[in-house]
Protein backbone atom coordinates (compact mmCIF):
# COMPACT_ATOMS: atom_id res chain seq x y z
CA UNK A 1 0.00 0.00 0.00
CA UNK A 2 2.72 2.23 1.11
CA UNK A 3 5.19 3.96 -1.94
CA UNK A 4 8.68 3.18 -1.75
CA UNK A 5 9.93 6.74 -1.12
CA UNK A 6 14.03 7.29 -0.28
CA UNK A 7 15.41 7.37 3.03
CA UNK A 8 15.25 10.79 4.67
CA UNK A 9 19.06 12.38 5.48
CA UNK A 10 19.21 11.90 9.69
CA UNK A 11 20.06 15.27 11.63
CA UNK A 12 23.48 14.14 12.84
CA UNK A 13 23.30 14.31 16.68
CA UNK A 14 23.64 17.83 18.53
CA UNK A 15 24.65 19.12 15.45
CA UNK A 16 21.58 21.07 13.93
CA UNK A 17 20.85 22.09 17.95
CA UNK A 18 23.76 23.28 19.29
CA UNK A 19 23.35 26.77 21.12
CA UNK A 20 19.27 26.55 20.44
CA UNK A 21 17.44 27.26 23.78
CA UNK A 22 14.14 25.53 24.32
CA UNK A 23 10.42 26.94 24.46
CA UNK A 24 7.45 25.06 25.79
CA UNK A 25 4.49 26.06 24.81
CA UNK A 26 1.41 24.33 27.57
CA UNK A 27 -2.02 24.58 26.59
CA UNK A 28 -4.62 24.18 29.91
CA UNK A 29 -8.38 23.95 30.43
CA UNK A 30 -8.07 27.59 31.64
CA UNK A 31 -5.67 29.64 28.75
CA UNK A 32 -1.72 29.16 27.69
CA UNK A 33 1.50 29.71 29.12
CA UNK A 34 4.65 29.54 27.03
CA UNK A 35 8.01 29.27 28.92
CA UNK A 36 11.28 30.12 27.93
CA UNK A 37 14.52 28.31 29.06
CA UNK A 38 17.99 29.63 29.24
CA UNK A 39 20.79 27.24 27.20
CA UNK A 40 20.89 24.88 30.16
CA UNK A 41 17.53 24.53 30.40
CA UNK A 42 17.67 24.66 33.99
CA UNK A 43 15.50 28.09 34.40
CA UNK A 44 12.28 28.84 32.48
CA UNK A 45 10.64 32.06 32.14
CA UNK A 46 6.81 32.26 32.14
CA UNK A 47 5.15 34.28 29.54
CA UNK A 48 1.61 34.32 30.10
CA UNK A 49 -1.69 33.60 30.91
CA UNK A 50 -2.43 34.13 27.24
CA UNK A 51 -6.30 33.86 26.77
CA UNK A 52 -6.97 33.33 30.39
CA UNK A 53 -10.26 31.88 30.98
CA UNK A 54 -9.92 30.04 27.10
CA UNK A 55 -10.16 26.13 26.98
CA UNK A 56 -6.78 26.05 25.02
CA UNK A 57 -6.23 22.03 23.80
CA UNK A 58 -3.08 22.89 22.06
CA UNK A 59 -0.45 25.75 21.01
CA UNK A 60 1.90 24.86 18.36
CA UNK A 61 4.47 26.97 16.82
CA UNK A 62 5.20 26.35 13.28
CA UNK A 63 8.78 25.14 12.86
CA UNK A 64 9.01 26.23 9.42
CA UNK A 65 9.02 30.25 10.87
CA UNK A 66 9.84 29.79 14.25
CA UNK A 67 7.34 32.40 14.46
CA UNK A 68 3.96 31.39 13.62
CA UNK A 69 1.98 30.35 16.54
CA UNK A 70 -1.85 28.41 16.51
CA UNK A 71 -3.95 27.63 19.50
CA UNK A 72 -6.57 25.94 19.17
CA UNK A 73 -9.31 27.49 21.98
CA UNK A 74 -12.93 27.64 23.12
CA UNK A 75 -14.81 29.04 26.43
CA UNK A 76 -17.05 27.06 28.44
CA UNK A 77 -20.26 29.36 26.40
CA UNK A 78 -18.83 30.41 23.19
CA UNK A 79 -17.67 28.25 20.27
CA UNK A 80 -14.63 27.27 19.32
CA UNK A 81 -11.86 29.22 17.05
CA UNK A 82 -7.72 29.24 16.39
CA UNK A 83 -5.71 32.14 17.63
CA UNK A 84 -2.98 33.12 15.18
CA UNK A 85 0.29 34.82 16.07
CA UNK A 86 2.61 35.77 13.56
CA UNK A 87 5.41 37.23 16.54
CA UNK A 88 5.72 34.17 18.77
CA UNK A 89 3.32 35.32 20.82
CA UNK A 90 3.47 39.15 21.42
CA UNK A 91 0.07 39.95 19.68
CA UNK A 92 -2.75 37.54 18.47
CA UNK A 93 -5.61 37.69 15.85
CA UNK A 94 -8.43 34.96 15.10
CA UNK A 95 -8.58 32.94 12.40
CA UNK A 96 -10.95 34.50 9.90
CA UNK A 97 -12.58 31.10 9.04
CA UNK A 98 -11.93 28.59 11.80
CA UNK A 99 -12.67 25.05 11.33
CA UNK A 100 -16.17 24.13 11.12
CA UNK A 101 -18.45 21.52 9.41
CA UNK A 102 -20.09 21.88 6.19
CA UNK A 103 -22.95 23.20 6.52
CA UNK A 104 -26.00 20.41 5.82
CA UNK A 105 -28.77 20.41 3.38
CA UNK A 106 -32.32 21.06 4.41
CA UNK A 107 -33.79 18.26 6.81
CA UNK A 108 -30.54 17.00 7.81
CA UNK A 109 -28.78 17.04 11.36
CA UNK A 110 -25.26 18.38 10.37
CA UNK A 111 -22.76 18.45 13.02
CA UNK A 112 -20.92 21.01 14.93
CA UNK A 113 -17.43 21.41 16.03
CA UNK A 114 -17.06 21.55 19.83
CA UNK A 115 -13.54 22.31 19.56
CA UNK A 116 -10.12 22.06 17.71
CA UNK A 117 -8.53 18.92 19.48
CA UNK A 118 -4.82 18.53 17.45
CA UNK A 119 -2.88 20.80 15.02
CA UNK A 120 -0.35 19.73 12.60
CA UNK A 121 2.05 22.17 11.04
CA UNK A 122 2.80 21.06 7.05
CA UNK A 123 6.20 19.72 5.72
CA UNK A 124 8.66 22.20 4.87
CA UNK A 125 7.93 21.87 1.21
CA UNK A 126 3.93 23.20 1.71
CA UNK A 127 5.22 26.62 4.40
CA UNK A 128 1.92 27.73 4.65
CA UNK A 129 -0.25 24.37 5.30
CA UNK A 130 -1.76 23.27 8.39
CA UNK A 131 -3.50 20.13 8.94
CA UNK A 132 -6.17 20.29 12.06
CA UNK A 133 -8.43 17.67 13.83
CA UNK A 134 -11.53 18.13 15.27
CA UNK A 135 -14.01 17.35 18.22
CA UNK A 136 -16.65 15.43 17.19
CA UNK A 137 -14.30 13.70 14.73
CA UNK A 138 -13.04 16.06 11.80
CA UNK A 139 -10.02 16.61 9.11
CA UNK A 140 -9.46 20.10 7.92
CA UNK A 141 -6.68 21.88 6.00
CA UNK A 142 -5.46 25.40 5.50
CA UNK A 143 -3.15 26.87 2.90
CA UNK A 144 -2.82 29.90 4.31
CA UNK A 145 -0.86 29.63 7.62
CA UNK A 146 -4.00 29.19 9.43
CA UNK A 147 -6.17 32.17 8.82
CA UNK A 148 -8.69 30.25 6.72
CA UNK A 149 -10.19 26.76 7.27
CA UNK A 150 -11.53 24.11 4.86
CA UNK A 151 -12.57 20.71 5.54
CA UNK A 152 -9.85 18.39 3.99
CA UNK A 153 -10.57 15.13 2.24
CA UNK A 154 -14.26 13.93 1.90
CA UNK A 155 -14.12 11.77 5.34
CA UNK A 156 -16.06 14.82 7.73
CA UNK A 157 -19.01 13.69 5.44
CA UNK A 158 -18.69 10.40 4.44
CA UNK A 159 -21.16 7.58 5.27
CA UNK A 160 -18.67 5.19 6.17
CA UNK A 161 -16.51 7.53 8.03
CA UNK A 162 -19.22 8.51 10.06
CA UNK A 163 -20.49 5.49 11.00
CA UNK A 164 -16.59 4.34 12.01
CA UNK A 165 -16.90 7.93 14.67
CA UNK A 166 -19.97 7.08 16.33
CA UNK A 167 -21.82 9.36 18.11
CA UNK A 168 -20.37 11.92 21.24
CA UNK A 169 -21.10 8.68 23.65
CA UNK A 170 -18.79 6.51 21.57
CA UNK A 171 -15.37 8.94 22.08
CA UNK A 172 -13.80 10.29 25.12
CA UNK A 173 -15.84 12.21 28.12
CA UNK A 174 -14.88 15.21 26.79
CA UNK A 175 -16.34 13.92 23.07
CA UNK A 176 -14.44 11.97 20.59
CA UNK A 177 -11.70 13.59 18.70
CA UNK A 178 -9.19 13.15 15.37
CA UNK A 179 -5.76 13.21 16.52
CA UNK A 180 -2.23 12.25 15.32
CA UNK A 181 -2.64 13.76 11.79
CA UNK A 182 1.09 13.15 10.46
CA UNK A 183 2.93 14.11 7.09
CA UNK A 184 5.14 11.76 6.13
CA UNK A 185 8.21 14.59 5.87
CA UNK A 186 9.08 12.65 2.82
CA UNK A 187 6.36 13.02 0.52
CA UNK A 188 3.36 15.36 1.58
CA UNK A 189 0.64 13.10 0.03
CA UNK A 190 1.76 10.08 2.47
CA UNK A 191 -0.47 11.23 5.69
CA UNK A 192 -1.66 9.22 8.78
CA UNK A 193 -4.51 10.02 11.33
CA UNK A 194 -6.16 8.27 13.98
CA UNK A 195 -9.66 8.68 15.80
CA UNK A 196 -10.49 8.05 19.41
CA UNK A 197 -12.56 5.84 18.38
CA UNK A 198 -12.23 4.99 14.61
CA UNK A 199 -9.15 4.03 14.32
CA UNK A 200 -5.94 4.81 12.72
CA UNK A 201 -6.19 5.54 8.99
CA UNK A 202 -3.66 6.23 5.65
CA UNK A 203 -3.56 7.68 2.59
CA UNK A 204 -0.83 7.91 0.02
CA UNK A 205 -2.62 10.03 -2.17
CA UNK A 206 -3.23 13.20 -0.01
CA UNK A 207 -6.70 11.89 1.48
CA UNK A 208 -7.94 11.11 -2.08
CA UNK A 209 -8.56 7.55 -0.47
CA UNK A 210 -7.63 6.34 3.02
CA UNK A 211 -6.94 2.49 4.45
CA UNK A 212 -7.69 1.51 7.70
CA UNK A 213 -4.27 0.69 9.47
CA UNK A 214 -5.58 -1.47 12.00
CA UNK A 215 -3.60 -4.87 11.96
CA UNK A 216 -2.08 -6.74 14.68
CA UNK A 217 -3.69 -3.99 16.83
CA UNK A 218 -6.09 -5.12 19.65
CA UNK A 219 -9.45 -4.31 21.02
CA UNK A 220 -11.54 -4.61 24.06
CA UNK A 221 -12.50 -8.09 24.80
CA UNK A 222 -15.68 -9.12 22.61
CA UNK A 223 -15.98 -6.42 20.06
CA UNK A 224 -14.61 -7.35 16.64
CA UNK A 225 -11.25 -6.63 15.80
CA UNK A 226 -11.91 -5.67 11.74
CA UNK A 227 -14.30 -2.80 12.53
CA UNK A 228 -12.78 0.30 12.71
CA UNK A 229 -15.34 2.04 15.43
CA UNK A 230 -14.09 -0.16 17.83
CA UNK A 231 -10.00 0.58 17.83
CA UNK A 232 -9.18 3.19 20.00
CA UNK A 233 -5.52 4.84 19.23
CA UNK A 234 -4.79 7.13 22.09
CA UNK A 235 -1.99 8.67 20.03
CA UNK A 236 0.35 7.55 17.01
CA UNK A 237 4.14 9.33 16.75
CA UNK A 238 6.50 8.82 13.31
CA UNK A 239 10.25 8.66 14.02
CA UNK A 240 11.78 11.86 12.35
CA UNK A 241 14.81 9.62 11.84
CA UNK A 242 12.63 6.86 10.39
CA UNK A 243 9.15 7.36 8.84
CA UNK A 244 9.42 4.25 8.05
CA UNK A 245 8.38 3.18 11.80
CA UNK A 246 5.62 4.66 14.11
CA UNK A 247 5.10 3.80 17.57
CA UNK A 248 1.31 4.00 19.08
CA UNK A 249 -0.22 4.28 22.81
CA UNK A 250 -3.34 2.70 22.30
CA UNK A 251 -6.70 2.10 24.15
CA UNK A 252 -4.92 -1.39 24.29
CA UNK A 253 -1.59 -1.45 24.64
CA UNK A 254 1.53 0.46 23.16
CA UNK A 255 2.53 -0.90 19.27
CA UNK A 256 5.01 -0.22 16.72
CA UNK A 257 5.23 -0.48 12.80
CA UNK A 258 7.76 -0.82 10.48
CA UNK A 259 6.69 0.19 7.21
CA UNK A 260 5.84 -1.44 4.66
CA UNK A 261 4.25 -3.82 6.89
CA UNK A 262 0.71 -2.85 7.61
CA UNK A 263 0.76 -5.12 10.96
CA UNK A 264 1.16 -3.36 14.52
CA UNK A 265 3.21 -5.20 17.12
CA UNK A 266 2.44 -4.90 20.51
CA UNK A 267 5.49 -3.93 22.23
CA UNK A 268 3.96 -3.09 25.26
CA UNK A 269 3.76 -6.85 26.33
CA UNK A 270 7.20 -6.59 27.64
CA UNK A 271 6.49 -4.07 29.89
CA UNK A 272 6.07 -4.71 33.77
CA UNK A 273 2.82 -7.06 34.57
CA UNK A 274 1.79 -4.70 37.56
CA UNK A 275 2.21 -1.36 35.33
CA UNK A 276 0.90 -2.61 32.26
CA UNK A 277 1.21 -1.02 28.83
CA UNK A 278 -1.86 1.52 29.16
CA UNK A 279 -1.69 5.16 29.17
CA UNK A 280 -2.18 8.38 26.62
CA UNK A 281 1.41 9.94 25.48
CA UNK A 282 3.85 8.57 23.41
CA UNK A 283 7.29 10.48 22.47
CA UNK A 284 9.58 9.36 20.35
CA UNK A 285 13.36 10.72 20.36
CA UNK A 286 14.06 12.57 17.42
CA UNK A 287 17.13 11.12 16.60
CA UNK A 288 17.10 7.42 17.41
CA UNK A 289 14.00 5.58 16.20
CA UNK A 290 14.53 2.80 18.71
CA UNK A 291 13.87 4.77 21.30
CA UNK A 292 10.58 6.01 22.85
CA UNK A 293 8.87 7.17 26.10
CA UNK A 294 5.37 6.15 27.56
CA UNK A 295 3.86 7.54 30.85
CA UNK A 296 1.81 3.91 32.05
CA UNK A 297 -1.71 4.92 33.76
CA UNK A 298 -3.82 2.52 35.45
CA UNK A 299 -6.18 0.69 32.91
CA UNK A 300 -7.70 -1.52 35.52
CA UNK A 301 -11.24 -1.94 36.44
CA UNK A 302 -12.94 1.20 35.81
CA UNK A 303 -10.13 2.99 34.31
CA UNK A 304 -8.99 5.30 36.59
CA UNK A 305 -6.12 6.46 34.49
CA UNK A 306 -3.92 7.36 37.25
CA UNK A 307 -0.27 6.46 37.66
CA UNK A 308 -0.17 2.55 38.93
CA UNK A 309 -0.13 2.51 42.78
CA UNK A 310 0.54 6.56 42.84
CA UNK A 311 3.76 5.76 42.00
CA UNK A 312 4.41 8.09 38.79
CA UNK A 313 7.02 7.01 36.13
CA UNK A 314 8.09 7.01 32.51
CA UNK A 315 9.03 4.23 31.09
CA UNK A 316 11.64 4.07 27.98
CA UNK A 317 12.49 1.73 25.42
CA UNK A 318 15.88 2.02 24.07
CA UNK A 319 15.13 -0.96 21.34
CA UNK A 320 12.26 -0.56 19.66
CA UNK A 321 9.89 -1.99 22.99
CA UNK A 322 12.01 -5.23 23.01
CA UNK A 323 12.37 -4.12 26.85
CA UNK A 324 11.43 -0.56 28.72
CA UNK A 325 13.41 0.69 31.89
CA UNK A 326 11.66 2.52 34.80
CA UNK A 327 12.52 6.05 34.94
CA UNK A 328 11.35 7.72 38.13
CA UNK A 329 14.45 9.67 39.26
CA UNK A 330 13.09 12.88 41.40
CA UNK A 331 9.21 12.17 40.87
CA UNK A 332 7.25 11.36 43.80
CA UNK A 333 8.07 7.89 44.88
CA UNK A 334 4.27 7.39 46.54
CA UNK A 335 0.68 8.98 46.91
CA UNK A 336 1.13 11.02 43.36
CA UNK A 337 -2.38 9.94 41.18
CA UNK A 338 -1.46 12.12 37.91
CA UNK A 339 -2.88 12.06 34.87
CA UNK A 340 -1.39 12.93 32.08
CA UNK A 341 -2.78 13.71 28.63
CA UNK A 342 -2.25 12.53 25.11
CA UNK A 343 -0.59 15.92 23.85
CA UNK A 344 0.90 16.42 27.32
CA UNK A 345 4.45 14.74 27.30
CA UNK A 346 6.67 16.10 24.58
CA UNK A 347 10.42 16.07 23.74
CA UNK A 348 13.10 18.64 22.87
CA UNK A 349 15.47 18.10 20.03
CA UNK A 350 18.47 18.83 21.46
CA UNK A 351 21.67 16.57 22.77
CA UNK A 352 20.59 14.77 25.39
CA UNK A 353 17.21 14.90 24.67
CA UNK A 354 15.12 17.24 27.32
CA UNK A 355 11.71 15.60 28.05
CA UNK A 356 8.54 17.12 29.38
CA UNK A 357 5.24 16.39 30.48
CA UNK A 358 2.33 17.93 31.86
CA UNK A 359 -0.42 16.94 34.23
CA UNK A 360 -4.02 17.15 35.10
CA UNK A 361 -3.03 18.38 38.38
CA UNK A 362 -1.56 21.57 36.64
CA UNK A 363 2.31 20.61 37.39
CA UNK A 364 5.18 20.75 34.57
CA UNK A 365 8.06 18.28 34.98
CA UNK A 366 10.83 17.97 32.60
CA UNK A 367 13.85 15.75 32.23
CA UNK A 368 17.60 17.45 30.80
CA UNK A 369 18.90 13.88 30.36
CA UNK A 370 16.58 11.97 28.78
CA UNK A 371 14.83 11.02 31.52
CA UNK A 372 17.32 9.62 33.89
CA UNK A 373 16.39 12.36 36.53
CA UNK A 374 13.42 14.42 36.87
CA UNK A 375 12.52 17.95 38.15
CA UNK A 376 9.20 19.83 38.63
CA UNK A 377 9.57 23.17 36.62
CA UNK A 378 6.16 24.75 37.18
CA UNK A 379 3.62 23.94 39.56
CA UNK A 380 0.25 25.10 40.30
CA UNK A 381 -0.95 25.78 36.48
CA UNK A 382 -4.66 24.57 35.73
CA UNK A 383 -5.18 21.32 33.95
CA UNK A 384 -2.96 21.15 31.55
CA UNK A 385 -3.82 19.85 28.21
CA UNK A 386 -0.73 19.53 25.88
CA UNK A 387 3.08 20.48 26.01
CA UNK A 388 4.87 21.23 23.11
CA UNK A 389 8.41 21.84 22.98
CA UNK A 390 10.43 24.04 20.25
CA UNK A 391 14.29 24.97 19.94
CA UNK A 392 14.97 28.68 18.98
CA UNK B 1 -30.49 48.49 16.21
CA UNK B 2 -29.04 48.35 20.07
CA UNK B 3 -27.18 44.85 20.73
CA UNK B 4 -25.98 44.16 24.12
CA UNK B 5 -22.81 42.94 24.14
CA UNK B 6 -21.69 39.86 27.24
CA UNK B 7 -18.19 39.93 28.46
CA UNK B 8 -17.10 37.00 26.81
CA UNK B 9 -17.64 38.72 23.55
CA UNK B 10 -16.21 42.83 24.20
CA UNK B 11 -13.09 41.02 23.20
CA UNK B 12 -14.43 41.74 19.99
CA UNK B 13 -16.60 44.71 20.24
CA UNK B 14 -14.77 46.88 22.99
CA UNK B 15 -17.84 47.88 24.42
CA UNK B 16 -21.19 46.77 26.11
CA UNK B 17 -23.65 48.06 24.00
CA UNK B 18 -22.81 47.55 19.42
CA UNK B 19 -24.95 48.82 16.63
CA UNK B 20 -26.17 46.41 14.47
CA UNK B 21 -29.02 46.96 11.11
CA UNK B 22 -31.12 43.99 9.38
CA UNK B 23 -34.71 42.97 9.05
CA UNK B 24 -34.23 39.21 10.66
CA UNK B 25 -32.08 38.44 13.22
CA UNK B 26 -29.78 36.71 10.98
CA UNK B 27 -29.37 39.87 8.77
CA UNK B 28 -28.42 41.86 12.09
CA UNK B 29 -25.91 39.17 13.54
CA UNK B 30 -24.41 38.95 9.76
CA UNK B 31 -23.68 42.86 10.08
CA UNK B 32 -22.46 42.64 13.37
CA UNK B 33 -19.94 40.20 12.03
CA UNK B 34 -18.95 42.33 9.38
CA UNK B 35 -18.29 44.99 11.54
CA UNK B 36 -16.39 42.91 14.39
CA UNK B 37 -15.16 39.65 12.19
CA UNK B 38 -15.21 35.98 13.94
CA UNK B 39 -17.82 37.11 16.37
CA UNK B 40 -20.91 35.33 15.02
CA UNK B 41 -19.14 31.82 15.03
CA UNK B 42 -18.88 32.46 18.67
CA UNK B 43 -22.38 32.60 18.92
CA UNK B 44 -24.02 30.98 16.42
CA UNK B 45 -22.78 27.26 15.20
CA UNK B 46 -21.96 25.97 11.59
CA UNK B 47 -25.81 24.79 11.22
CA UNK B 48 -27.06 28.04 11.91
CA UNK B 49 -27.69 27.40 14.98
CA UNK B 50 -27.52 29.04 17.90
CA UNK B 51 -24.41 27.87 20.64
CA UNK B 52 -25.62 25.80 23.42
CA UNK B 53 -24.96 27.67 26.48
CA UNK B 54 -25.89 31.55 24.93
CA UNK B 55 -28.96 32.83 24.85
CA UNK B 56 -30.70 35.86 23.17
CA UNK B 57 -33.54 38.16 24.04
CA UNK B 58 -35.19 41.19 21.41
CA UNK B 59 -37.20 43.44 23.85
CA UNK B 60 -36.86 41.01 26.41
CA UNK B 61 -38.28 37.86 25.20
CA UNK B 62 -36.30 34.95 24.28
CA UNK B 63 -35.49 34.31 20.68
CA UNK B 64 -34.57 30.39 19.26
CA UNK B 65 -34.77 31.00 15.12
CA UNK B 66 -32.88 33.11 13.07
CA UNK B 67 -35.54 33.75 11.07
CA UNK B 68 -37.36 36.08 13.96
CA UNK B 69 -37.92 39.24 12.20
CA UNK B 70 -36.79 42.21 13.30
CA UNK B 71 -37.81 46.54 13.81
CA UNK B 72 -35.29 49.10 13.82
CA UNK B 73 -36.39 50.23 17.32
CA UNK B 74 -36.03 46.48 18.75
CA UNK B 75 -33.20 45.79 21.42
CA UNK B 76 -31.49 42.70 21.18
CA UNK B 77 -29.27 41.52 24.26
CA UNK B 78 -26.95 38.38 23.77
CA UNK B 79 -25.59 36.51 27.44
CA UNK B 80 -24.45 33.55 28.29
CA UNK B 81 -26.34 31.06 29.84
CA UNK B 82 -26.42 30.42 33.08
CA UNK B 83 -25.02 27.08 33.00
CA UNK B 84 -21.78 27.67 34.46
CA UNK B 85 -22.75 27.55 37.79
Amino acid sequence: MVRKIAKPAVRKQGAATHGRRVLLMVATRKGAWMYHGDAARRSWRADGPHFLGHVVSQLVLDPRDGQTLLAAAKTGHLGPTVFRSIDRGRSWKEAARPPAFAKAAAGEKGRTGDHTFWLTPGPASEPNVWYAGTSPQGLFRSEDGGVSWAPFSFINEDAQFREWMGSVQDGTPDGPKLHSIIVDPRDSAHLYFAMSGGGVHESVDAGRNWTPLLQGLEVVEGFDRANPSFHDPHCVRLCPSNPDRLYQQNHCGIYRIDRPSDTWVRIGKSMPKRVGDIGFPLVVHPRNDNTAWVFPMDGTAVWPRTSPEGKPAVYATRNGGKTWQRLDAGLPQKQAWWTVKRQAMTADALDPVGLYFGTTSGELWMSRDEGRRWACIVRHLPEIYAVEAAEL
Amino acid sequence: MKVLIPGALRSYTEQSEAEASGATLAAVLADLDRRYAGIRFRIIDEQDRIRRHIRIFVNGAQVRELSQPLAPSDEIVIVQALSGG
